[in-house]
């Protein structure tokens, strides 16, 4: 099972390349159907026995590659199958639509690509072969944010390459170090074996900058909004919900596993503190103050990314163990709620922008009554990124906040609080603008339902993730092959 | 069956799900959407007094809660507190819900409407119903989501404009309320309000922790009850429909508002020991200041809608200054309070809405002679006004009368100055307009307009009836055992502090 989640999506994206198109809509969302299937499998497989462990074709470690499926893989894998099956239906109605049909061919197969590299990022126990994804998802997803063809979404795909490319480069290197001191490419073998010596906290620092990079934490995050708010809906949908997660689960396996218990990560988790507390004001105020649609909700990324990082500093800082699991749990809702709510918005948006012709807040009229269903899918998805009970967001602040009381860390508390006012400012200034009503402007064009509807699923799902908690504690808690958590399954 | 159980989540559900299916409900569909508010209403009114009948007579109590893990838990618990303000929303609702499909007959959006509507209640019943300050946060922010569509439901500029500075208010006194909720937990862990021991074993360490969290929560609760200068949205947000105004004012936010607060001060830290960190002292103090400064605003208002609400500012705070005074009297008047000053404001609102949808009058200085061409309004509206001064027997005479009663048996002799000096100053603002309505001569003539026997349709005219006469019924039989009195001296005594 776990197999077959890793090869179907690029046995699926080869077929789709080869294939004629009227077939390739229909065949991609069989995929994305089977993919779930494949993902939910993993899951039950790790929720009943515990973490997978195996080397691909049965070469031992210090050959083969080494996969590794634990809680913390599950759960974003699973986000993973979720967002990419609903992007999926909602590119078949998207890419049928006239203005787009030309772009079908080139966005089916990259978008397997993309799914693939990232379902196979959050199995890998190999830090070079962890390289190779990062560089495979980077490829497909510059790609992709070049989509549209157009000057600006070109402009934002090449800055988006070449940043991601330099992160790259620092990430080989530091992995180039580490491997030249153990000799071992296994991150929990490297996690017993690493010394703590100056050339792995060179190592640290490299992987660091690199990851952060890709992961678009403030002040790398310049590439992001121009490269999110030009591409196609459901491109934007995977970038934002899902590409920032890929990098930002290395950066935990790194932090967490590999480099566990060096000065490294002891030492600097407070800089991480301030760069999130950074970049959830400045990208919330920035997404404040924006006018286009589009750009508001990816500085809303940048703002969001920030509440994830807080696991750093809280964790790094001396936690009382007893609220640790609290963090985790923060974090991991924050992934999934973030995830789910931010491609649901951005594909309402995408349905919004395709009725109304315009991208720009101000000339939004009659929105809530032309489009019900996509403002409240707003509606719903600004609830759980504002942090609102009932939603999968008030789960992850409600747990943030506690560990960061608790804890004594009061200075971070301003992330979850300043920057839940500031989210619900530019939110409310969003759906406030769908309020506005004019007589005279009628509706204008209309989508597929299933557009709609898709978008309203995902919201939904960010929403109702915050009723049942159970689940992802278990995963992360009797699951996750993290030293700090030590679940390693029965 | 187990009706300790089932009952409370029946109650939510009474207004959830004809509120989840109205949205989808077509514009034309009038008649199904009235139905099943008008059903999702009545079945609210007689679960909630099965309840009511289950908790005072038999003495049971209605629990139900799910646990999710590291200590987040959702609790709904029907106590001796909750009966009043369940019974108020429950009851109100019904009426309410009759006025607006009056109201909002042949306008735009109905199925918007009567949804956030329908949601709305189910926010105020579950923050009655909450049994844990995690539970009361839960629903105290959902109100605050499902109300700014009301808010804004007219969709002009002004309607925004009010809706933003809504939010504004309120999201910020949520996160307050917030960081408090998640301070307490991580200092007490899950706090249930029957635990009111609690806190006050944590030791004198965390004395000064416990008060700056209260100054969190009633804070955040302020903003709700319009304590000032936290106050600013409540007079903007007049330019709602009537109906929204009338609900916002009588039943849900202001009162969830001043609940909450006596749910902190009663539940969370316990009465008693508020006393002993010093609380209560200035909360008194806040609560008297917007007694005074929400009465003295009001006087300067012309439009009718924004001198109640200016009233209803200075009115709650009763409730407040009732909870802040350590006696058995003034817990007895904060709490009927609660009801009496939400029949009593709700008929002056919908009073005021007659006017406005009947002769398009707003102004107070139009309003000459309208007693003409409308007399039962007139008539319902100068005895709800006359009501809020205090005039005996109407109901707001025995809310004051508790209040006064408790602070001299607080040794609190100033609260009968407060009590006089705002009584004068209601008369100052109300009884110009009673006089304006019945004996100043009309600009023109009302008759014309006239276009059926009854001054204006019955959807609007039987609910101020209704409410105005439960006014004058709750205080002539203040003495009943089952008056708002009589019950609210039954819940002081199962709250364990009676006489």
């Amino acid at each position: 099972m776990p197999g077959l989640a890793l090869l179907l999506p690029f046995a699926g994206a080869i077929l789709l390349f080869v294939l004629p198109g009227r077939l390739r809509s229909g065949l991609g969302v069989l995929a994305a159907v089977l993919m779930v299937c494949a993902g939910a499998g993993v899951a039950v497989e790790v929720y009943a026995q515990g973490p997978i462990r195996f080397t691909l074709g049965g070469w031992d470690v210090p050959l083969g590659i080494g996969i590794s499926i634990d809680g913390l893989s599950v759960l974003f894998l699973l986000l993973t199958d979720g967002i990419g099956l609903v992007v999926s239906v909602y590119s078949r109605a998207y890419f049928s639509m006239p203005e787009n049909s030309a772009k079908a061919a080139l966005f089916w197969p990259l978008w397997f690509m993309l799914w693939g590299a990232l379902n196979a990022l959050f199995c890998t126990a190999d830090i070079f072969n962890t390289y190779v994804l990062l560089e495979l998802i980077s490829i497909s997803a510059a790609a992709l944010a070049a989509l549209s063809g157009s000057l600006p979404s070109l402009n934002a795909a090449l800055r988006y390459f070449l940043v991601a490319m330099a992160g790259s480069l620092a990430f080989l290197l530091g992995v180039g170090f580490l491997y030249a001191q153990t000799g071992v490419l296994d991150m929990y073998a490297l996690s017993e074996i690493l010394p703590d010596s100056p050339l792995s906290a060179v190592a640290f620092g490299l992987i660091c900058v690199g990851l952060l990079s890709k992961t678009a934490l403030f002040p790398f995050h310049f590439w992001l909004p121009p490269a999110h708010g030009n591409a196609p809906a459901p491109v934007s949908a995977v970038l934002s919900g899902l590409v920032i997660k890929g990098s930002f689960f290395i950066l935990l396996k790194f932090w967490f596993v590999v480099f566990h218990g060096q000065s490294g990560p002891e030492q600097t988790g407070w800089i991480l503190g301030i760069l999130a507390m950074a970049a959830a004001l400045w990208g919330s105020y920035q997404a404040l103050i924006q006018s286009r649609l589009k750009l508001i909700i990816a500085y809303s990324s940048v703002g969001q990314l920030g509440y994830m990082f807080l696991i750093f500093p809280l964790l790094s800082g001396d936690i009382d163990p007893a609220w640790t699991l609290q963090a985790w749990v923060g974090c991991g809702y924050q992934i999934l709620s973030h995830g789910l709510a931010k491609a649901a918005l951005f594909l309402a948006v995408g349905s919004l922008i395709l009725t109304s012709k315009t991208d720009n807040i101000h000339q939004l009229r009659n929105i809530a009554v032309c489009l019900p269903m996509t403002s409240f899918t707003m509606g719903l998805a600004g609830v759980s990124l504002m942090g609102l009970p009932p939603s999968g967001g008030f789960m992850a602040k409600w747990m943030f906040l506690q560990a960061i009381l608790a804890g004594n860390q009061w200075w971070l508390a301003l992330v979850p609080v300043l920057g839940g006012l500031l989210t619900a400012g530019y939110m409310f200034r969003l759906l406030s603008h769908a309020f506005v009503s004019e007589a005279q402007a009628a509706c204008y064009g209309r989508v597929a339902s299933g557009m709609e509807k898709t978008a309203l699923i995902l919201a939904l799902s960010s929403i109702l993730i915050g009723f049942r908690t159970q689940e992802v504690v278990f995963f992360l808690q009797e699951r996750t092959l993290i030293p700090a958590l030590g679940g390693g399954g029965p | 069956m187990n009706l300790n159980v089932w009952v409370p989540l029946a109650v939510l559900g009474s207004s959830l799900l004809p509120g989840l299916i109205i949205f989808f409900l077509p514009e034309d569909r009038g008649a199904l959407r009235t139905a099943l508010n008008m059903t999702g209403a009545a079945v609210k009114v007689v679960l909630v007094h099965f309840m009511v009948y289950r908790l005072l007579v038999l003495g049971q109590i209605h629990e139900v809660g799910f646990g999710m893990g590291l200590g987040f838990a959702f609790v709904l618990r029907v106590d001796f507190l909750s009966l009043m303000f369940l019974s108020l929303s429950s009851n109100l609702w019904l009426v309410t819900t009759l006025y607006a499909v009056g109201y909002l007959e042949a306008s735009p959006n109905r199925s918007r409407f009567f949804g956030f509507f329908s949601l709305c209640v189910t926010a105020t019943t579950g923050i009655a119903m909450a049994g844990n300050p995690l539970t009361l946060f839960i629903f105290y922010e959902f109100l605050t989501l499902v109300t700014y569509p009301l808010v804004v439901h007219r969709e002009t500029p002004a309607a925004l404009r009010a809706g933003r500075t809504y939010l504004w208010y309120t999201i910020l006194g949520g996160s307050l309320v917030f960081v408090g909720v998640v301070w307490l937990q991580t200092l007490a862990g899950p706090l249930d309000f029957t635990a009111t021991g609690v806190l006050n074993a944590l030791g004198p360490e965390y004395h000064s922790t416990l008060q700056v969290i209260f100054c969190f929560l009633i804070a955040g609760f302020g903003v709700k009850a319009a304590l000032v200068p936290l106050h600013g949205w409540l007079p903007v947000a007049m330019v709602a429909p009537a109906p929204v105004s009338a609900l916002l004012h009588a039943v849900a936010v202001v009162k969830a508002g001043a609940f909450c607060i006596v749910r902190t001060v009663y539940d969370i830290y316990g009465r008693d020991f508020a006393g002993e960190l010093g609380l209560l002292g200035p909360l008194a103090t806040a609560a008297t200041l917007t007694i005074l400064f929400g009465s003295l605003q009001a006087i300067a208002q012309t439009d009718l809608k924004k001198r109640l609400a200016y009233s209803t500012v200075s009115q709650v705070s009763y409730i407040t200054l009732g909870t802040a005074l350590i006696s058995t009297f003034s817990t007895v008047g904060a709490i009927v309070h609660l009801v009496h000053q939400g029949i009593m404001k709700i008929t002056l609102f919908f009073c005021a809405g007659n006017i406005a949808e009947t002769l398009e009058l707003h102004d107070i200085r139009e309003m000459k002679g309208v007693a003409r061409r409308m007399p039962l309004t007139a008539a319902l509206f100068s005895l709800a006004a006359l009501g809020m001064i205090g005039v005996p027997p109407l109901a707001g005479f025995v809310s004051k009368w508790c209040l006064g009663l408790g602070g001299l048996s607080a040794g609190q002799g100033w609260v009968i100055g407060v009590l006089v000096l705002s009584s004068l100053l209601n008369a100052v603002y109300f009884l110009p307009i009673i006089y304006t309505l019945w004996f100043e001569e009309p600009d023109h003539q009302w008759e014309s307009f006239r276009q059926s026997r009854l001054e204006t349709p019955w959807t609007l005219l039987f609910p101020p009836v209704f409410t105005a006469m439960a006014s004058l019924l709750a205080g002539l039989f203040a003495a009943w055992p089952w008056s708002p009195l009589g019950v609210a001296r039954q819940i002081t005594l199962g709250m364990g502090i009676g006489p």
